[in-house]
């Protein structure tokens, strides 16, 4: 389900306010965050974030293509290496 | 046998149903497009006059997407998600459902035939 237009993409106001600052002032720092859910926008090219998996935080460079999914999507939260093969 | 659009040959059905042989075409757009070009829906497609023919061609080429271009326009897209390492991307990779299926159970669509731990492997 698509969120509705009427609201807009849903941006962590924390996050978007410290790519904001770092922006203007020009200097390039890896951000840890939380904010999973937020939507990535045009300004957060360039940027690295450091996306919490539930356990350690995951670096992950925002490069032009990401722009419109969330932050989340990218770093993912489950382990699984598949099941064991009994191969001779 | 009547070509439109390169190399779909649909005959003897009604000409929407005709219209849904192509990739790309389904009935909705089938219907759009009759109903565009004014040709009734029941009509077969051998019994198309030339007219109508050239008609239908001329608002499939122009406002769809289908055949080549459509799938090509899939993959890449496919591709994109694969490439950004997206959440979505890796599940085709796995070739799992990128939905947000259930894998417990079913999802054999994606995963294809079971695999038994007795049942021997090929190769």
């Amino acid at each position: 389900m698509t969120r509705s237009l009427k609201k807009g993409p849903y941006i962590d106001e924390k996050l978007f306010g410290k790519i904001e600052l770092m922006n203007n002032s020009g200097d390039k720092r890896v951000i840890k965050t939380w904010a999973r859910r937020s939507t990535i926008s045009p300004e957060f090219v360039g940027h690295t974030l450091a996306v919490h998996n539930g356990n350690k935080f995951i670096p992950i460079f925002i490069t032009e293509n990401m722009v419109g999914h969330k932050v989340g999507e990218f770093v993912p939260t489950r382990t699984y290496r598949g099941h064991t093969s009994k191969r001779k | 046998m009547a070509r439109i659009v390169g190399v779909d040959i649909p005959d003897r059905k009604h000409i929407d149903i005709a219209l849904t042989y192509i990739f790309g075409i389904g009935r909705s757009s089938a219907h759009k497009i009759l109903k565009k070009a004014n040709v009734p829906f029941d009509v077969k497609t051998k019994d198309l006059t030339e007219g109508q023919t050239v008609k239908i061609r001329d608002i499939i080429e122009n406002d769809f997407k289908i055949e080549g271009a459509l799938r090509s326009e899939t993959t890449i897209n496919i591709k994109r998600l694969m490439d950004i390492g997206a959440y979505r991307g890796l599940r085709h990779r796995h070739g799992l459902p990128v939905h947000g299926q259930r894998t417990h159970t079913n999802a054999r669509t994606r995963k294809g035939p079971r695999t038994r731990p007795g049942s021997k492997k090929k190769k």
